[in-house]
């Protein structure tokens, strides 16, 4: 079972990677040089990349929030913790990604502008919620108290970023959709779409992989708690079986 | 029963609680008093930046102050399973909530209403004229405070380290809030005081949005 599932696994890693050194090869190489940033400009498409799969794992763990509430399917609080992990993990790199570039470009690693501030915010709710998660025994009441969190700082997002954006902004404003001047040249268009599509796919290949952890845990527990009952009830019919 | 009504029961009983033990307000208070006194020394503010930093001072301690008084709020129930008592009743569990929000809200206003005027003095911030807007700030932000820090303290009083977990929890949720509030608070402190209307109205919208969710999400906060 498990060694199908592992060979089942090997040709979409090889794709993974194979996307993964494309999308580095056309970055590096193929997309054209910034015009006032040069070289440094090149981290761009990771950057957005990993934003766009932050927001992916999110929107995810927001789903898994509110369908665990309404239906108690575990698979669900499965969902909703896999993908805040794999969120954060992607918000972090994000971040790094940002403050990298953040230096060379604006001549600041930081700036308290709406959607950094946002993103920051994001990332210390998400841990907040990984750290209730942690301090929860119960795993009924750990699953339903953390969705209600979850949909608390979902909620959140927008009004941190609409308060940010009220308050002062720093950031570019959107090269796409954004207006008669803003717009990339299309080979950067296609070297970034290349990019957000390797690290969603690696995103959600990691999460699926962290879903496949929970879902293990949770029947190991429930082995471990058939187990303890059987050595609690010796004379059950379960140990008669056994011997 | 009706939900206000259920609520306002809720209500009576933390407030008679409250006033039968004293304790929570007290060290409310004092703890707020010691946020604002000890910022005094680390910053040493001129009159000026007295004006330019106070509101987010005051604002910060009414956090920490909240963050820390809204945990017994829920955790209390537990010593003794009262919680189960009131789940019992035959209301909507968004009734308790209610009732512990505005019970909270009362108690967070009145060390307010007692921390602004000390404050004021300390600080040499003048409030004449400006008192009614500034309590319309005041409530309005308050009133998100309690709201999610209501919720939280239920969310918090099952896990293990919940003192140090609520504030976790809720401060940075309270980030847009802090924001709006102190913007809102710091026109009101400015040498030509105004009033500022999409801060109000951004400060207003959190409410809203928190109240509906808590509606939304009461039957499974306060269930078994």
């Amino acid at each position: 079972m498990i060694g199908a599932r592992m060979k089942s696994r090997v040709p979409i890693t090889i794709a993974a990677a194979a996307l993964i050194f494309f999308a580095g090869y056309a970055a590096l190489f193929i997309a054209p040089d910034e015009r006032t940033m040069h070289e440094i400009q090149r981290v761009f498409y990771f950057h957005i990349g990993l934003w766009t799969g932050m927001y992916t794992a999110l929107g995810l763990a927001f789903v898994g929030n509110v369908a665990w509430l309404f239906t108690r399917k575990p698979q669900w609080d499965w969902l909703g913790v896999s993908s805040v992990e794999v969120g954060v993990a992607s918000c972090t790199g994000g971040l790094i990604t940002g403050v990298l570039w953040g230096k060379p470009a604006w001549g600041i690693w930081w700036t308290w502008d709406a959607r950094l501030t946002t993103c920051f915010i994001l990332w210390l709710l998400y841990i907040s919620y990984l750290i209730l998660r942690g301090l929860i025994e119960e795993p009924q009441r750990r699953a339903t108290l953390s969705a209600i969190f979850g949909i608390f700082a979902f909620l959140d997002a927008p009004l941190v970023y609409a308060s940010n954006r009220l308050w002062r902004t720093q950031h570019p404003s959107p090269v796409l959709f954004g207006g008669p001047d803003s717009g990339l040249d299309p080979r950067m268009v296609r070297v970034m779409l290349i990019a957000m599509v390797t690290i969603v796919f690696v995103v959600l290949l990691v999460l699926a992989d962290r879903y496949r952890l929970e879902k293990l845990r949770h029947e190991l527990d429930e082995l471990q708690l058939a187990a303890d009952l059987r050595s609690a009830a010796p004379n059950s019919v379960a140990s008669k079986e056994l011997s | 029963m009706t939900t206000a009504r259920a609520a306002a029961i809720v209500l009576a009983k933390e407030l008679r609680l409250e006033f039968r033990a004293r304790e929570l307000l007290t060290s409310t208070i004092v703890f707020a008093l010691v946020i604002v006194v000890l910022f005094s020394f680390a910053f040493d503010p001129t009159a000026g930046e007295s004006r330019r930093y106070g509101p987010g001072l005051l604002w910060i301690a009414f956090l920490f102050a909240g963050s820390l008084m809204l945990n017994p709020s829920f955790a209390r129930e537990q010593s003794n399973s009262t919680l189960d008592a009131l789940r019992m009743a035959p209301v909507s569990p968004f009734a308790i909530l209610l009732g512990k929000m505005l019970a909270n809200l009362i108690f967070l206003s009145f060390a307010e209403a007692i921390l602004v005027p000390v404050f004021a003095v300390l600080y040499n911030i003048s409030l004449v004229g400006v008192a009614g807007q500034l309590i319309l700030v005041l409530v309005l932000g308050t009133l998100g405070l309690v709201i999610t820090g209501t919720v939280f303290s239920a969310v918090a009083s099952h896990a293990r380290l919940r003192e140090l977990l609520l504030p976790l929890l809720l401060l940075p949720i309270l980030a847009p809030l802090l924001i709006a509030a102190v913007e809102s608070t710091g026109a009101l402190f400015a040498e030509t005081p105004s009033l500022d209307r999409a801060w109000l109205a951004f400060l207003a919208g959190f409410d809203i949005v928190f109240l509906t969710a808590s509606w939304l999400l009461s039957d499974f906060l306060l269930e078994e």
